[in-house]
């Protein structure tokens, strides 16, 4: 088991909505414990409206009003020193990102500047994180990096809107990748994407992560994605992580209602038989439902399952899960 | 056989630029397929591909620059409102966008009964409302009075299949309807369109880029590459046994949800798309592994390979070429 | 009313409101006005402002606060009359303009454009000398009216471009309505909060024009305006000769009116924009 670099402990994030007069609080990260190791592929699956972004923006440190850490702690492992983020202020935050973790956002076709060509957004990425004389040898890095990358070579001298959507997300990640981050985060990379196109997005993704040998946090819907480059998958509900398990477990061996459904409610080909979806709608995040939140929509509920959350079960020692099932 | 829909050499042409230099794109090439009554017909391919834009051009919004659409028989004759007869209706891609969010959705609802006189009175026309709601799995009383962002994108994508379910209409044309939903929600959805097609007889031109689903409801489909229709032919044909090789790196493309079967090799995405627009051959040629000198220069027939329609100089002479 | 309590909440909206009751309320009274706002010599000239007279008389022989109040009423009729019938002309133009595309669109926007730069000061200038004998309140509002729609017209017309091409458009025809409900029901709630900022800044705009061609003597003097009673006191040197409450009752009202309307069209058209609508719609 490799070294952890990346842990939360007891992460409670919230967004307090100040709408027509009224308070409301959204529960979008619900105490979560997470541990994250080098050298791996991290998924976190859910639906949307699951807290999944809110999750990455509390692992980043982007706590921007109406986001609010309310509790818990977020520590990176730089060098084997626990550093502890939420203790960081604004200025060493900004140089831990993208020299140590960087952030590939939702819909990051918006990240280029639509005026500048696309070496424009690179040669301000660079000069903002690196010094001095190195910055046209960095250039020139970058270059070669798109190359090796398997990129065209004649993209740093186009414009973002010469560009189509999956090639501008796979510049985005390029660029992510640029200073050799240790932790890579992705927000749905590819989602609106077809087919082909996010192949050849969760490929990159897969060339940075054996080039560099670090660790990539990928958030997505689509477990089609999750099964093909993930080493572990998180699965989150209405704020909290439910199960979490390495990606054979959690196809072969679900142990949550929730997962069972989502593994479930995926086309196969060659295989026509009536599938299901997860039934009811998603929770509110405004409005939890009491105990689990799962338990309205769940067909096994029992007794405890309005009452209480369920504490982690560990049903491997690379399997969790919160159930009262399983407890 | 009748044919609710035929479409015959649908083509359209943008030009973009400005006065000083044009550039011509066909969005559509010479499109050419029909749709029979009570079948699901699958429209597949990336993004600009030309599916939407053929969608448009049978709905009516857009105007062919050739070509011949025929509705059960009649042609084109309305001017581009096909929609007029309410025998055509459609859904569109993002539930959100598909209402305006200033409104109450049930406006829509009503307006549409009373412009196409589909009941009497107020009293009617909420029961007729109800009972295509519950078609889709919702009922009036949750719905009504409520604005589209009170309602989460899967029910908000039913009731814009309620609200095309209206006027009975034998065909409709779904836009990727389920390419904004959650995966885990999409079945709900999908099997909703396999309920209408074997309940009620309509047909659905379903147009996506996930070859999981159309497999999973579709009778026939064609795959369209750049605008044009490269394969046709029945789902278990093309999507189980593909012939082009477009067809065949779509289907390696979609990632199967067992960790068992991952990826086996590396896409190449080296081309910038318009300029694959606006090559003379074939258009795959850039991509294609099996790529040969004719496929540069010569635009590849349509032949006919065990009842599928191939669109790929591999085939020509009738036999599977190297 | 909800919308009204939660326009409160606005310090700006608040300002303002109390400033336009004010206002109303002095236009209101002209009507009980003890003297006609077009004679001479109905009261001792030039007398500060006491109890009898709160804001003073004038060299003309008029009590300054009844003539404010007319003053206020005219101002006001030939803004408001300005203002409605621009917008009317604004909201047709636009809307045709942008939902139909093509020939109409480019005839009624090269009428627009043309007006926008024709040099309009000096446009009024012309026709405010040459029909001066008919310069009366309807005339001049009407006439302010054919210059202030040009400007809002494109406005508007952009709004719908751009919501021509969003699906709900689509919707909506397919529902089969036709297309002038459909961008009644459609655009309007997009188009109102700008129709109505624009409404106020054009009432703003019309009562500064009236103002300067007050001023500069190019309107019927006789009939009290804010422009006119300005007029009045520069002509007779006020600020020279020391009778500040001449001069600054028109000036003072003025700006109060200039900020109210300003503060109130900001604080309407933020609380009316439709992408905080769209966040308080559905949050109660």
């Amino acid at each position: 088991m490799n070294n952890p670099i990346l842990r939360t402990e007891n992460l409670k994030a919230f967004y307090v909505l100040d709408m027509a007069g009224k308070q409301k609080v959204a529960k979008a990260v619900n105490e979560v414990d997470l541990e994250i190791r080098e050298n791996e592929v991290y998924g976190i699956a859910g639906e949307s409206g699951c807290g999944k972004t809110t999750l990455l923006k509390a692992i980043f440190g982007a706590f921007d009003p109406p986001l609010r850490l309310i509790d818990g702690h977020i520590f990176y492992y730089i060098n084997d020193l626990g550093v502890d983020v939420t203790t960081l202020n604004a200025n060493e935050k900004r140089k831990l990102r993208m020299t140590y973790i960087s952030y590939v956002p939702q819909g990051s076709m918006s990240v280029l500047n639509p005026v500048i060509k696309v070496k424009g957004t690179y040669q301000d990425f660079i000069g903002s994180h690196v010094r001095g004389n190195t910055r046209k040898e960095a250039f020139e890095l970058a270059r070669q990096h798109i190359i090796e990358l398997g990129l065209p070579r004649n993209i740093l001298d186009t414009y973002p809107h010469q560009l189509s959507g999956g090639m501008r997300q796979r510049v985005t990640i390029a660029l992510a990748a640029l200073l050799g981050p240790r932790i890579m985060i992705a927000d749905e990379p590819t989602t609106a994407l077809d087919v082909v196109v996010q192949r050849g997005v969760v490929q990159l993704l897969m060339s940075i992560q054996q080039k560099l040998k670090n660790t990539i946090i990928l958030v997505t819907h689509d477990m089609g994605v999750h099964a093909n480059i993930a080493d572990r998958i998180a699965i989150m509900y209405a704020g909290k992580i439910v199960e979490e398990a390495t990606t054979t477990k959690i196809f072969g061996s679900p142990a949550h209602p929730y997962t069972r459904f989502l593994i479930d409610s995926l086309p196969r080909f060659g295989d026509k038989t009536q599938r299901g979806s997860v039934p009811g709608n998603p929770p509110s995040l405004t409005d939890l439902p009491s105990g689990c939140p799962f338990h309205p929509r769940c067909p096994h509920t029992f007794e405890p399952c309005k009452e209480q959350m369920p504490d982690y079960t560990q049903l491997d020692a690379d399997h969790k899960v919160a159930c009262w099932l399983v407890a | 056989m009748d044919k609710l829909l035929e479409v015959e050499q649908l083509t359209k042409v943008f030009s973009l630029g400005s006065i000083l230099s044009k550039v011509k794109i066909t969005a559509t090439d010479s499109v050419t397929f029909y749709i029979k009554p009570a079948e699901i017909f699958a429209l597949a391919g990336e993004s600009g591909c030309g599916k939407t834009t053929a969608a448009k051009m049978i709905l009516g919004f857009e105007t062919p620059t050739s070509g011949v659409i025929t509705h059960s028989g009649k042609k084109e004759a309305i001017k581009g409102k096909a929609w007029i007869t309410g025998g055509i209706q459609a859904i569109f891609q993002d539930p959100f966008a598909t209402f305006n969010p200033l409104r109450v959705v049930d406006r829509y609802f009503f307006e549409n009964v009373r412009n196409f006189k589909l009941a009497r009175g107020k009293a009617a026309a909420i029961e007729l409302i109800d009972r295509k709601l519950r078609l889709v799995g919702l009922s009036y009383e949750e719905f009504a009075g409520k604005y589209p962002s009170e309602f989460s994108g899967g029910q908000l994508q039913r009731i814009s299949i309620a609200r095309a379910l209206l006027t009975d209409p034998k065909l409709l044309i779904a836009d990727e309807p389920v390419s904004m939903v959650d995966a885990s929600l999409r079945m709900s959805i999908v099997n909703l369109f396999k309920k209408l097609r074997d309940e009620v007889g309509v047909s659905v031109l379903y147009i996506t880029h996930d070859l999981a689903t159309a497999y999973y409801i579709s009778d026939r489909i064609a795959v369209m590459f750049r605008g044009n229709i490269v394969e046709m032919g029945t789902v278990e044909q093309v999507l189980m046994n593909p012939q082009h090789p477009y067809t065949q790196l779509l289907r390696e493309s979609i990632p199967e949800a067992d960790p068992a079967r991952r990826w086996s090799s590396t896409v190449t995405l080296s081309e910038l798309e318009h300029e694959e627009y606006l090559r003379r051959g074939c258009k795959f040629a850039g991509r294609c592994p099996n790529v040969m000198d004719i496929c540069k220069t010569v635009i590849p027939e349509d032949i006919i390979v065990e009842d599928t329609l191939v669109k790929c100089h591999l085939y020509s002479g009738g036999y599977k070429g190297q | 009313m909800k919308i009204l309590r939660d326009l409160f909440k606005d310090y700006r909206f608040c300002f303002s409101f109390a400033v336009l009751v004010i206002i109303l309320i002095m236009a209101f009274l002209s009507r009980f006005s003890p003297h006609d706002p077009t004679l001479w010599n109905v009261v001792p000239k030039d007398l500060k402002p006491s109890v009898k007279y709160p804001l003073g008389t004038d060299s003309n022989g008029q009590d300054i606060f009844w003539q404010a109040t007319y003053a206020v009423r005219n101002s006001l009729i030939i803004a408001l009359i300005a203002g409605t019938v621009s917008r009317v002309i604004a909201i047709l133009v636009g809307m045709v303009a942008g939902y139909k595309g093509g020939t109409t669109d480019r005839v009624l926007m090269f009428i627009s454009d043309s007006l926008l730069v024709i040099p309009l000061f000096l446009i009024m200038v012309m026709l405010a000398m040459m029909v001066r004998k008919f310069l009366n309140l309807v005339v001049l509002g009407l006439l302010l009216s054919a210059f202030g729609w040009a400007w809002d017209a494109r406005v508007i017309r952009s709004v719908i471009l751009s919501l021509r091409e969003r699906d709900f458009t689509k919707t909506a025809i397919l529902t089969g309505t036709g297309t002038v409900k459909l961008v009644l029901n459609e655009y309007m709630p997009f188009a109102m909060p700008l129709i109505f900022s624009t409404l106020i800044n054009n009432i703003s705009w019309a009562i500064g024009l009236e103002i300067t061609l007050a001023f500069l003597g190019l309107v019927n003097l006789t009939i009290p305006t804010l422009g006119t009673m300005l007029n009045w006191a520069i002509t007779y040197q006020a600020m020279f000769l020391g009778r500040w409450w001449w001069v600054l009752t028109p000036v003072f009202i003025s700006v109060f009116l200039f900020i109210a309307l300003y503060w109130l069209s900001v604080s309407i058209s933020e609380y009316l924009d439709p992408r905080t609508r769209i966040q308080r719609v559905g949050a109660e």
